[in-house]
C-alpha cells in the first residue's frame, strides 16, 4: 500500500500513526519524500484497513512532533572536494557555503540508497541543497562524506560511488548493524552541523 | 556438528534465510531467498524451521565435503545433484554419512535451487538474519573455496528421507514464455497508455544483466506519458522500475528500499518465486493477476 501525502511532515506523522495502531502488524513503514509505503504479510490483513480510514487518521494527527524533538547534532569538517566548487557555482564565498550550510536546519525526509543513508531537506528554500549532481560520478566518495545535490543533503555512511557534491567529512558512525539502533538517524528526526 | 567445506562454490552460491524485515525505513534491503517457497520447502523436508539458513545457488551448483551426519534436502529450480555416488533426486531429504561429497550440476530449467541441512547453517546474523545482502555487503560473503560452514543443532532439525512433504513440490515445468500476474501501478499514469498495453501484451526478454537485485528485461520501451521526476518513495519486490531509458527491472530480494524511477506495475507476490527463477535470454510475459 503506497499513500500519498500532502508534505513530507506529513508522512512521518502517518507513519506514527500506522506504527502506532498497526505496527506488529506491518512487516514494513517505508517513508518517501511525499509517500509512505506499508507493506502487510498478506493481502488478508489489508480487507479490514481501509486506505481511505487511514488517509483520513493522518490527516487529522498533528505534524507538529517532530518540531519537539532535539536536533541530532553532527560534527563536520568542511574540507570536501567539492566545497570550492559550489561556492564559486553559487557566488559565494567558501565561508559563506559554510555558514548557509552549518546554520540551517534539516530533517531526514527518508532514508536509503545504502543503510544508514538520510536524505535531508532543509527547513525553507535553500539554494544550496539545489546544486546538480557531478556530471561524472565519483567511483569512491570517503564514508562520512557530508554532500548536496537534487534538493537533499546525504551523509555516506560508507564509502561507496556518488556523484553529489561533497562540502565536508563526518567522524560519527552513521550505520552499525551490531548497535541496537543500527542507524544514527531515521526519518522524521531533525539534524544540525556543528563545524569542527 | 557436522561441518560442511566447500570444494568448488558454483557460479554465485551463498547463504540464505528468509531476510530482515523490518529495516526498510533506515535503508536495509530484506534480502534473504530470493524464491521464498523453495526455501522454506526445502526447510520444511529435514524438519527445519521455515527460516533457517540454508544455500541458494545460482544456475550451477556447489561441490560440497561433509565431515559428520546429516540430513539434506534440494528444492526449487531442478538440477542433477549426486550424494557419494548415488542420485539426489529434488524435494526429498536424505541422509549424508562422514566424508560424503554432494556434488550439485547445473539446474536443467529455471536459475536458484536451494540446499537445506538438517538444524540449518550456523552462520553470525546480520539484524537478525545470516541472509547474503548482494546490495549493501550486509551478511556473510558468498561462498569461496576452503570455507567451512557449521551445520546448527537447531531443535525439530533431523527428519528422515521417509517424511513426507508438508506442501506438494511445485510443477517445473517452465513454458517457453512465462506468465507472470502483475497488479498496474502505483505509478502506471507516468507511462502512455500504448507502453502498459505493450507491458501486458509483448513478451520481453531476460536480460544477462540480472541479479538478486533485479532482472533487466530487454524488449519493448516503455514511453513516458510526463516529464520531469519522481520524489523517491518507498520499493517492494516485484516492482518493475522503469528507469528514463524506459526498459523495466523486475526488482528482486536485495532491491534498494526506496528510489525515484517510476513503478508501472508489481508483480504478484504469488508469483515471485517464479519470477526468481527467469534465467537470462528466457522469455517473460506480463497479465493483470487475478484478485483472489
Amino acid at each position: 500500500m503506497l499513500l500519498e501525502l500532502p508534505d513530507n511532515a506529513s508522512v512521518h506523522a502517518t507513519a506514527r500513526f500506522a506504527r502506532e495502531r498497526y505496527g506488529e502488524q506491518l512487516v514494513e513503514i517505508v517513508p518517501g519524500h511525499r509517500t509512505l509505503l506499508l507493506v502487510w504479510p498478506d493481502a488478508s490483513v489489508i480487507s479490514d484497513i481501509s486506505e481511505l480510514a487511514l488517509e483520513r487518521a493522518s490527516s487529522e494527527i498533528s505534524i507538529d512532533d517532530a518540531d519537539q524533538l532535539e536536533p541530532i547534532a553532527i560534527p563536520i569538517r568542511y574540507d570536501g572536494a567539492d566545497l570550492d566548487a559550489v561556492a564559486a557555482g553559487l557566488s559565494l564565498s567558501t565561508e559563506a557555503v559554510v555558514k548557509l550550510h552549518s546554520e540551517a536546519s534539516y530533517v531526514v525526509a527518508f532514508m536509503g540508497f545504502s543503510p544508514g543513508f538520510p536524505y535531508l531537506i532543509a527547513d525553507g528554500p535553500s539554494q544550496l541543497l539545489g546544486q546538480p549532481r557531478l556530471q561524472t560520478p565519483r567511483t569512491e566518495v570517503p564514508a562520512g562524506s557530508v554532500a548536496v545535490a537534487a534538493g537533499y543533503c546525504g551523509i555516506y555512511p560508507r564509502s561507496s560511488p556518488g556523484g553529489w557534491n561533497l562540502l565536508g567529512r563526518t567522524d560519527v558512525a552513521l550505520f552499525d548493524p551490531g548497535r541496537e539502533r543500527p542507524a544514527l538517524l531515521e526519518p522524521g528526526v531533525r539534524v544540525r552541523f556543528e563545524p569542527i | 556438528m557436522t561441518r560442511v567445506e566447500v570444494l568448488t562454490p558454483g557460479a554465485l552460491t551463498t547463504i540464505q534465510d528468509l531476510g530482515r524485515p523490518g529495516w526498510g525505513h533506515i535503508g536495509v534491503p530484506r534480502s534473504g531467498a530470493a524464491d521464498r517457497r523453495a526455501l522454506v520447502l526445502a526447510n520444511r523436508l529435514v524438519g527445519n524451521a521455515d527460516g533457517a539458513a540454508a544455500l541458494e545457488t545460482t544456475l550451477a551448483g556447489p561441490r560440497l565435503r561433509f565431515d559428520g551426519a546429516a540430513t539434506v534436502a534440494l528444492s526449487g529450480a531442478p538440477v542433477r545433484a549426486r550424494l557419494d555416488g548415488r542420485a539426489l533426486g529434488m524435494n526429498e531429504a536424505l541422509e549424508v554419512g562422514p566424508g560424503d561429497e554432494l556434488k550439485l550440476g547445473n539446474a536443467s530449467a529455471g536459475l536458484r535451487s536451494y540446499i537445506a541441512f538438517a538444524g540449518g547453517i550456523d552462520a553470525p546474523l546480520v539484524l537478525g538474519s545470516a541472509a547474503t545482502d548482494v546490495l549493501t555487503g550486509l551478511g556473510p560473503a558468498a561462498l569461496a573455496p576452503g570455507v567451512v560452514l557449521a551445520l546448527g543443532a537447531i531443535a525439530g532439525g533431523g527428519r528422515t528421507a521417509r517424511s513426507p512433504a508438508p506442501d506438494p513440490p511445485p510443477p517445473w515445468e517452465l513454458p517457453e514464455s512465462v506468465v507472470l500476474g502483475v497488479i498496474v501501478g502505483p505509478r502506471s499514469d507516468w507511462f502512455t497508455d500504448a507502453s502498459i498495453k505493450r507491458l501486458l501484451s509483448e513478451p520481453f526478454t531476460i536480460s544477462q544483466a540480472s541479479n538478486r537485485i533485479g532482472i533487466r528485461l530487454d524488449g519493448p520501451v516503455l514511453e513516458r506519458a510526463r516529464p520531469g521526476e519522481l520524489r523517491s518513495e518507498g520499493l517492494v519486490s516485484g516492482a518493475l522500475q522503469v528507469p528514463p531509458d524506459g526498459r523495466p527491472i523486475l526488482l528482486l530480494a536485495d532491491h534498494p528500499t526506496t528510489g525515484g524511477y517510476p513503478v508501472a506495475a508489481v508483480v504478484s507476490s504469488n508469483d515471485l518465486g517464479l519470477a526468481a527463477q527467469l534465467r537470462p535470454g528466457q522469455e517473460v510475459r506480463f497479465r493483470v493477476a487475478e484478485v483472489s
